[in-house]
């Protein structure tokens, strides 16, 4: 399944349950940015081994929302989040579930490529160095893994010693892709991390996107509806904060069943 | 249409003026580098770097200069650095918006552009009385005082500009805050910081007014730095004011040196910045 | 999991934080250690130790006006250069140069930063006060010195070393900094205002005395500030210029004593406790009036900031 379709493509349908391995359940979740209510008691099963995909106009709350699922918003201060996040039979918005677990069981790839300063290698191994205690063959082993598994080994294989930052942006994003799924997460969180790319890197992501579903759930926000179309199973709606339509591709993009949703669609507003 | 005369003569009056003006900064600075390169070359010899300097009416050397200012500056830098760079890293990321630093950066700026005679006293109030005597030490300090500041608003300033999606993505792996800042933001600013040691290095080798009070001035060779410590810029000073010529020539001597290694500094310091900017 | 994660944090935080800190004392510490150093000469003389005209170093009666008083007036005269002459340097980097020259110049403004005091020092002592006291001051005295009102500021004997010299080589010190900071803040201000005062047919003065200089104008009085601030405690040129005299003349022409000069000058030959303390206190004078100055600067530079972040 790696053609790039320019008419609307549709995944078949999926279904899942809460006891999957991997799967988030969302539950009355509400975020603020200060007095801003920028999501509202949005419930939500994401599955397991599947591919979700977020959808609507600017400022909806997408990326809000990826961004509380593994709380990169707790970096700022005026930002917080009500309700809770299941993954695993346990809840990981609370306070005490620690964030060093919650950041390896949920990795999350950004629409700007970001290589860190160092080299191809040093990249990939970056967490997995941290978390885990490695001979060095492991080490190299693990690193070789995570950069096939994200179609990049071929690629850089001669030159792992090379500074990250000499690689395309596509390469870079299929780097940081790596360098996420080494530590073997369960969860991927993809936020427009194909918008900065050309088309080609893009669809590379996107056949990479497919291949890792069967070992991840991943969500991807993007504001590209026919890459929604192409790449998920289930897709989100959100407008203004709130979940108004969630359900399989399929039926989503032949037909929705919110006026929103359809409006959104066909391009009545954006 | 064409516009009315007054509003031309206007127009070119501050063309003419701020050229005018420009021409005026550069001559200044011809004038000074010239004198200084003109007077400065004539007074090099290769004794200038061999012998100590010389008592009234003799003709020597700076060396002994020469060391008592690069140890300072060395001591100044070692002493200054680590506690500038940790104080920028918390203005920058873990105090990034707190009260204190906002507090902090204010008064940095402040200490940045304070007169550093003020530092002088101070050490001399601090150090010097409870030693009873001035020392190569206090003049260190005095030196890391000034440096402080400096090397404070460069890593507060390099590391802003790294964008926030990169702490985030090594947030998003679970490292925890010191590695983020250790292996990837201060790899990322290395360059800046450096740049910022290298302007503060420049400033605090023309230093003159700290020195007077902490390390003052030695006649004689001595490698302890806990007596009065000879440096070129109070030597300068001394001499300068002075009635013998063969003190103004080793001045001058020492001047075009001072000048020389403050000048290719700063050019290193462009060059570093172009690199640093190409990545 | 990696507990001990959290641990290194902590420390790590209580480091940064640390240091931050020692910023703040390290400002406390001067502030209060000249204060403390000066409070015998204040407590000895109060009020007259500020208004006093005698420096008597016999008697041990000190009054600081005559260093107070040239400190202002070196000060003022480096601002009255500075302050045109840097404006027309920004006006001119930032509108007239042709593209390519831009850098190379701006390096050129800002390496007169980079060359330290005491060669500014040396170059006026040796250089410009003989060519001041040779060529310009007789000038003044045979066409300036009759005239009403300023010719009294403008007589005196053509000796070079004087108020007016070190004013001067104190304003070239200051054009930098002040012309960096305009630089930065004129090619802040937004095109599209200067693009529509330009499609409205404005000259370039114009455009500066209608739109750029009110848009920055807290900014640039700012520089000035920031100017004065280092003007009053700038030390080494000004000693080598100014003279280390005691008297209080009105002429410009004639030395006087600076504040920093006059610790630059005393304070290794300061043999009683009074003395000392008179040194320092006149330290913490300066130390305070520059802090106000150099506040004030921070502020109105702060606000410069915040407008432009709003409007870009």
């Amino acid at each position: 399944m790696n053609e790039t379709a320019t008419a609307l493509r549709v995944a078949p349908a999926y279904t899942s349950t809460v006891e999957s391995r991997g799967a988030i359940d969302l539950r009355d979740l509400n975020f603020y940015y200060g007095t801003a209510h920028a999501l509202k008691h949005v419930n939500m099963l994401v599955p397991a081994n599947a591919v979700t995909a977020i959808i609507g106009p600017s400022g909806c709350g997408k990326s809000t929302l990826l961004r509380t699922i593994n709380r990169i918003f707790e970096l700022y201060p005026d930002q917080y989040a009500t309700g809770e996040i299941i993954i695993d039979e346990r809840n990981v918005l609370d306070r005490r579930y620690p964030l060093s677990d919650l950041r390896r069981l949920v990795g999350m790839v950004f629409q700007k490529p970001t290589p860190f300063p160092s080299s191809i290698r040093s990249n990939v191994a970056f967490a997995l160095s941290y978390y885990e205690r490695l001979s060095k063959s492991e080490l190299n082993d693990r690193i070789e893994d995570a950069l096939r598994q994200a179609a990049l080994w071929d690629e850089v294989k001669d030159k792992l010693h090379h500074s990250a930052l000499s690689l395309s942006g596509g390469q870079q994003q299929r780097l940081c892709i790596a360098r996420t799924i080494a530590v073997r997460p369960e969860i991927l969180l993809l936020d427009e991390a194909t918008s900065a790319l050309d088309p080609i890197s893009t669809a590379k992501v996107e056949e990479l996107i497919h291949e890792l579903r069967e070992r991840f759930t991943i969500m991807i926000v993007t504001h590209n509806m026919q890459q929604a179309a192409r790449v998920s199973q289930r897709t989100a709606f959100f407008h203004l904060g709130e979940l108004v339509e969630f359900g399989s591709t399929s039926e989503i993009f032949t037909n929705p069943h919110e006026q929103q949703t359809r409006d959104y669609i066909t391009g009545r507003y954006g | 249409m064409a516009i009315p005369a007054r509003r031309r003569v206007a127009d070119i009056a501050a063309f003419a003026f701020a050229t005018a003006a420009t021409v005026f900064g550069l001559v200044w600075l011809a004038w000074i580098l010239w004198t200084t390169l003109v007077q400065g070359a004539a007074a090099l010899t290769p004794s200038l770097f061999s012998q100590m300097t010389p008592p009234p009416g003799a003709s020597g050397g700076l060396v002994n200069a020469f060391y008592g200012s690069a140890v300072m500056i060395l001591l100044g830098v070692i002493i200054g650095t680590p506690i500038g760079v940790a104080a920028g890293t918390y203005l920058a990321e873990h105090g990034r918006y707190t009260r204190l630093a906002a507090i902090v950066s204010f008064v940095n700026d402040i200490l940045l552009s304070a007169p550093s005679i003020v530092i002088g006293l101070f050490v001399y109030e601090l150090v010097v009385r409870n030693a009873g005597h001035f020392s190569g030490y206090a003049g260190a300090l005095a030196l890391a005082m000034i440096l402080l500041p400096i090397v404070v608003r460069t890593t507060e300033e390099s590391l802003r500009l790294i964008p926030d999606q990169m702490r985030e993505a090594g947030f998003a792996l679970g490292l925890p805050r010191w590695r983020v800042t250790r292996q990837i933001l201060y790899k990322a600013a290395l360059s800046a910081i450096l740049t910022g040691i290298l302007l503060g290095v420049a400033r605090i080798a023309g230093e003159t007014a700290p020195l007077l009070f902490t390390a003052l001035n030695n006649q004689s060779w001595s490698a302890s730095l806990n007596g009065p410590l000879a440096n070129v810029p109070v030597v300068i000073f001394q001499y300068a004011m002075s009635p013998y010529n063969e003190w103004h020539t080793l001045a001058w001597a020492g001047a075009f040196v001072l000048t020389a290694f403050v000048l290719v500094l700063n050019i290193l310091v462009r060059l570093l910045a172009r690199k640093g900017k190409e990545q | 999991m990696r507990k001990s994660g959290v641990g290194a944090d902590r420390t790590f935080q209580w480091i940064t934080a640390g240091a931050a800190w020692l910023v703040l004392l390290l400002l406390g510490g001067v502030a209060v250690s000249m204060a403390w150093g000066g409070r015998l000469a204040f407590e000895t003389f109060g009020w007259q130790f500020v208004t006093g005209r005698n420096w008597d170093v016999v008697a041990g009666k000190f009054g600081a006006f005559v260093p107070i008083y040239g400190t202002l007036v070196t000060s003022a005269i480096a601002l009255i250069i500075a302050v045109p002459v840097s404006i027309g340097i920004a006006l001119f980097l930032t509108d007239i140069a042709p593209r390519w020259s831009r850098g190379p110049i701006a390096i050129a403004i800002e390496l007169l930063a980079a060359i330290p005091s005491i060669i500014y020092g040396m170059w006026g002592l040796f250089i410009f006060a003989p060519f001041m006291a040779a060529h310009v001051e007789p000038w003044l005295n045979a066409h300036v010195a009759n005239k009403a009102l300023i010719g009294p500021l403008f007589s005196g004997p053509p000796i070079g070393i004087g108020m007016l010299t070190a004013g001067i080589v104190l304003g070239i010190m200051v054009i930098p900094f002040i012309a960096s900071v305009a630089r930065e803040v004129f090619s802040a201000v937004p095109a599209p205002l200067k693009e529509s005062a330009v499609a409205l047919g404005s000259t370039r003065w114009e455009i500066l005395s209608r739109v750029t200089l009110p848009y920055t104008r807290s900014a640039v009085i700012g520089a000035i500030f920031l100017g004065l601030g280092r003007a009053l405690g700038e030390t080494m040129a000004v000693t080598f210029v100014l003279g280390n005299a005691h008297d209080l003349s009105l002429s410009l022409l004639m030395p006087s004593n600076s504040i920093a000069a006059a610790i630059a000058n005393e304070f290794t030959e300061a043999d009683t406790e009074l003395y000392r303390s008179s040194l320092i206190a006149l330290g913490f004078l300066l130390f305070a009036v520059t802090f106000v100055v150099l506040t004030i600067a921070k502020l109105l530079l702060l606000r410069m900031n915040r407008q432009l972040g709003r409007t870009h």
